[in-house]
């Protein structure tokens, strides 16, 4: 059975560390809805994936949280990206399989994965 | 409808998020001989008047001004009912609210217990300032995750630290594993 011990042992690593994850003025917020709608639409593995990817890349200017119903439920999971600028990409019927995609090519270079956004779905 | 009642249990835990619990316990127990698994779902929440508490099951009632309840609890009611289980809300104005599904364990129609990991994790670390309290107990055997242990050896409630946070999903999955194989 694992233990507690090896949480002490973070603990003595983490400690005389110094906290850069700031979620200041620069920092990207990826939001997930994680309402009923967005839930019984698979958003439960979306939001792990973000979160997994985010420590895998050690992206410390990046947030990922959750919120409630968009108001667009037919269009879930919805994820929102925040840029620092205020900029927001809203991404529709997103899958864990995209989520590495809209890291690296949006969160990291900046460029908003069109293919996966509302507008895009709303052309149909 | 929801395809895992791992998937309900997260859904109705955010009502314990949005009533201000800083208490959240979760059990799910798991009983081969009485064929049940039970669900159990407890906060120190805002908690609800009676006249809501019969508002939350009957999904036709919600409103918009009350929608913040939605489909959530009837789709957590129907998926015990229709192994043949039960279901109860019970709730007090400033005390908290508890909720318990009853499932019939080998129904055709009980769903999959699914990936409560993915459920807790993402639980504990999307809300740190509050308290999980959770147990997988099956047939005897059981296992408990306290975030206040947690937050006595850190010193801190820092559950979204990388490393701690990959350390709650390897304890969860471990600890699952270990317990029973129904939960991932």
């Amino acid at each position: 059975m694992k233990s507690l011990d090896e949480l002490k042992a973070i603990r003595d690593r983490m400690k005389g560390q110094v906290d850069i994850r700031e979620e200041g003025s620069d920092a990207t917020r990826v939001v997930v809805g994680m309402a009923t709608c967005g839930i019984a639409a698979g958003a439960r593995p979306v939001l792990t994936a973000f979160s997994n990817a985010v420590q895998e890349r050690d992206l410390q200017n990046v947030a990922v949280v959750q919120t409630g119903c968009i108001g667009l439920c037919m269009y879930e999971p919805i994820v929102e990206v925040y840029k620092a600028d205020g900029e927001k990409t809203t991404y529709v019927k997103v899958k864990p399989e995209m989520v590495e995609e809209i890291i690296d090519q949006h969160i990291i270079k900046g460029n908003v994965v069109t293919k996966y956004t509302i507008e895009t779905a709303k052309l149909g | 409808m929801m395809t895992e009642i791992s998937l309900n249990i997260l859904d109705v835990a955010q009502n314990s998020v949005r009533a201000e619990a800083s208490l959240i316990e979760i059990s799910v127990m798991i009983d081969t001989a009485g064929d049940r698994l039970t669900v159990t779902i407890k906060d120190n929440g805002c908690g609800m008047s009676e006249e809501q508490v019969k508002n939350v099951i009957d999904p036709f009632f919600t409103t918009r001004t009350t929608r913040k309840i939605g489909l959530g609890i009837p789709f957590f009611k129907q998926s015990a009912e229709m192994t043949g289980g039960s279901f109860s809300i019970k709730s007090e104005l400033g005390v908290g609210t508890v909720t318990e599904a009853v499932y019939v364990l080998s129904s055709i129609d009980r769903m999959p217990l699914g990936n409560m990991t993915q459920t807790i994790h993402s639980l504990v670390t999307m809300n740190t300032h509050i308290d999980f309290l959770y147990t997988y107990s099956a047939d005897g055997k059981e296992f408990a995750l306290d975030t206040r242990e947690f937050r006595e050896i850190l010193g801190s409630g820092d559950f979204a630290n990388p490393e701690v946070s990959a350390f709650i999903m390897d304890f969860l999955r471990e600890n699952h594993a270990e317990v029973s194989d129904l939960a991932e």
